[in-house]
């Protein structure tokens, strides 16, 4: 009895034990960042006034969308390594200080707190997804930290959804989503002359979903005909039903938003059925494993809008192209490489023209920034902090992607 | 008269823990990283603590806890995103939307047992899932930006409710019930306990507490989206359990507060972060095979000093 007395207790007691060693937790980690901190700034002063300027980099080292934040960081690496080989900024030197948020909302929330809090950082560089990069806007725009995301397309990351108004800390590298589906939409109906189009678009991602909706309204302005609507799930498997569905209404032309895990195999079931009309997609669609799953011949006849190509004969790219080829044991860089490099410059270029670290000074030059010429384009910045910058078409042949045409905004 | 007593002096004691973390933050000794994450441990206790619930007081197998933090995420932030109510009755109604949600899926599931019940509860996580993602009333697959709302008063009363009556409901009769169906089902029921329904008032409470802590969740980090509660998210709390110890709240509270400060730590090491956390995770499984505490309560240790002393 005086045992089963003695159990009732421990609820209260429990209470206590875990909150107290919550507490501990919290202050003996404040403590050894703390001193962290004091080190690295004993060698390097802080960051407004010693010799090295920190930017962070918020990025998707882990998790579900791994593969997008590691090529980013590495773009940026490579960027850093440039500039404070070339001097650095105003003699000042970069330093990238990178923070893994696993892929998920709250880690990034976390990690931008980190990088403001415990390392001072001047800038971030946003996450490479659209829903991460929306969980560090407020806390930029707190701490009046200007962020740049390298390929968060959706348009909610620099203008408030509910009032229309821009949130002055944000910023991309990126074109938006809606941009991609009016590029591919132009495409379709002024080079490929189609009039009777199919959309297939991932049904689950709001990426898919927007690319569809601005694709459909430019192609029936531009007087096409929408013969079919047909949706999927991302990490379905089998499309052949709704594929069957829109052979039968016969479209000279279908637009397929996605990523390439589905959309690999979509474009190798729509050959099987024989399906032989052109097929569309965006930057989605850009990874190797696109050509693995689809097969090089089935992806003949396919087009995508992407940031850049690597084919592009322009001299600046071909330059990048090389330098990431040195870099990296001679993998050749993708668009998210690209986007990352060019977000670092864009930064660095903001932070010089600025005159300070200042991140209110920063965010004017960000948001002042005009015909900066870049990697993934010549861009300007629009007053909703969106670049206005040019989209470039990519041909599969055999597999390989060939550059095909740019198209201006 | 003693059992009162100590209760007010623990009482006392989590205030002062309350005031002091309060005052530290407010004179800004500890900073918004350090809130949040002291937060983001309040949110895991709780979620841990009303997984415990089910599985370790129960002894029901549920692998899909992630549905209900999602309920009590979506409608606690429609309440204050969209039809612009406070704060508090949010909390209050997205904890009872997850509750009502635990009673839908707990009677026809937990008629089942062990591997069938932890399917049946995986695929109702999905459902609800699968029904924000197609929703656009809250944002499907982009997902739902919310408010900052919450704060350290919140998150630490949250914690406190969840302790307290989860606590008191394992020591009282019905609790008796439920440990009795977690150690023999059979014997349980031959004894005349209606095992069904205190296996769905369990399931119930557990996902009332999982609702608070999403209401909580939601209003700290900006947005919610659907991938947020995917299944990987059950498994992180199921792990809290499993690694405090099946059957230990306080193991389970210890396990959250550890694994989210192991977590935030290895955040500078992005490299090699999810190999020293599963590294952590095996070693502590392979040197404590029944968790952390195993089924022992943190008082108990308390309990044999005391023994030891008079002897």
């Amino acid at each position: 009895m005086k045992e089963s007395k003695k159990l009732k207790k421990f609820g209260s007691l429990l209470v206590a034990s875990s909150l107290l060693a919550g507490v501990l937790a919290g202050c003996g980690n404040g403590g050894d960042s703390g001193s962290g901190g004091g080190s690295s700034s004993s060698g390097g002063g802080s960051s407004s006034d010693g010799d090295t300027i920190k930017i962070g980099a918020n990025l998707e080292l882990s998790g579900n969308v791994a593969s997008y934040g590691s090529s980013i960081g590495l773009g940026a690496e490579l960027a850093v390594k440039e500039i404070n080989d070339n001097g650095g900024i105003d003699g000042k030197k970069i330093e990238l200080i990178k923070v893994d948020n696993k892929s998920e909302n709250a880690e990034a929330t976390a990690a931008a707190m980190k990088l403001i809090t415990q390392d001072n950082v001047v800038a971030m560089l946003a996450p490479a997804t659209s829903g991460n990069t929306v969980a560090t806007v407020q806390i930029a725009n707190d701490n009046k930290i200007p962020i740049v995301t390298g390929s968060g397309t959706a348009p909610n990351i620099t203008v408030n959804e509910d009032d229309g108004t821009v949130n002055e800390y944000a910023f991309r590298t990126c074109f938006i989503d809606p941009f991609q589906g009016i590029v591919a939409a132009n495409f379709a109906s002024n080079e490929l002359d189609v009039k009777n189009v199919a959309i297939f678009a991932d049904n689950a991602s709001d990426y898919a979903k927007g690319l569809a909706k601005s694709f459909k309204e430019t192609i029936t302005a531009n007087g096409g005909n929408i013969v079919a609507e047909e949706a999927y799930v991302a990490k379905d498997a089998d499309f052949r039903t709704q594929l069957t569905s829109i052979k039968s209404k016969n479209p000279d032309f279908i637009f397929i938003p996605g990523y390439y895990e589905e959309v690999g195999l979509i474009v190798k079931q729509a050959r099987e059925l024989g399906i032989d009309v052109p097929l569309m997609g965006a930057d989605g669609w850009d990874s190797p494993t696109l050509v693995e799953l689809a097969g090089a011949e089935a992806l003949n006849n396919t087009y995508i809008t992407n940031h850049y190509s690597a084919e592009d004969p322009e001299q600046k790219i071909q330059d990048f192209v090389k330098a990431f080829k040195e870099a990296n044991g001679d993998k050749a860089p993708d668009a998210f490489n690209a986007l990352g490099y060019d977000s670092i410059y864009y930064i660095a270029d903001a932070i010089k023209r600025a005159g300070s670290t200042d991140g209110e000074a920063i965010k004017d030059a960000l948001a002042d920034t005009k015909d900066l010429s870049l990697v993934t384009g010549t861009f300007s910045v629009d007053e909703d902090h969106n670049p206005i910058k040019t989209a470039t078409v990519l041909e599969f042949k055999d597999g390989k992607q060939v550059f095909n045409s740019k198209v201006n905004p | 008269m003693k059992k009162s007593k100590v209760f007010w002096g623990y009482a006392v004691l989590a205030l002062v823990i309350y005031a002091v973390v309060q005052v530290l933050i407010s004179t800004g000794a500890i900073d918004i990283y350090y809130k949040n994450m002291l937060i983001t441990m309040c949110i895991n206790i709780m979620l841990a603590v009303s997984l415990h619930i089910v599985i370790g007081v129960t002894g029901q197998f549920s692998i899909g806890h992630a549905g209900f933090l999602a309920v009590g995420a979506y409608i606690s932030a429609i309440i204050t995103t969209k039809l612009m109510l406070p704060f508090p009755l949010a909390i209050l109604l997205g904890a009872l939307a997850a509750a009502g949600a635990g009673l839908i899926v707990g009677i026809p599931t937990l008629r089942l047992k062990g591997d069938y019940l932890a399917i049946a509860t995986l695929g109702f996580a999905e459902i609800i899932r699968i029904i924000f993602l197609n929703t656009d009333y809250v944002g499907g697959a982009a997902g739902m930006q919310v408010k900052y709302l919450s704060n350290w008063t919140y998150a630490f009363v949250g914690v406190v409710l969840t302790i307290l009556v989860i606590s008191n409901f394992t020591n009282s009769r019905h609790g008796r019930a439920c440990i009795s169906i977690r150690e023999d089902e059979i014997a349980a029921d031959a004894m005349g306990i209606n095992t069904t329904y205190y296996k769905v008032v369990a399931f119930v409470i557990g996902s009332f507490f999982a609702g608070l802590a999403g209401a909580i969740f939601a209003h700290n980090f900006y947005i919610i989206q659907p991938t947020t509660f995917g299944f990987l998210k059950s498994f992180d709390i199921l792990i809290y359990v499993v690694l405090g110890g099946l059957g230990s709240l306080s193991g389970s509270v210890i396990a959250a507060i550890f694994l989210t400060v192991v977590s935030t730590y290895l955040a500078n090491f992005p490299e090699t972060r999810m190999i020293i956390y599963s590294l952590v995770l095996i070693i502590v499984m392979l040197y404590r095979p029944t968790g952390l505490m195993g089924t022992k309560e943190i008082t108990d240790l308390f309990k044999f000093g005391k023994k030891g002393g008079t002897k």
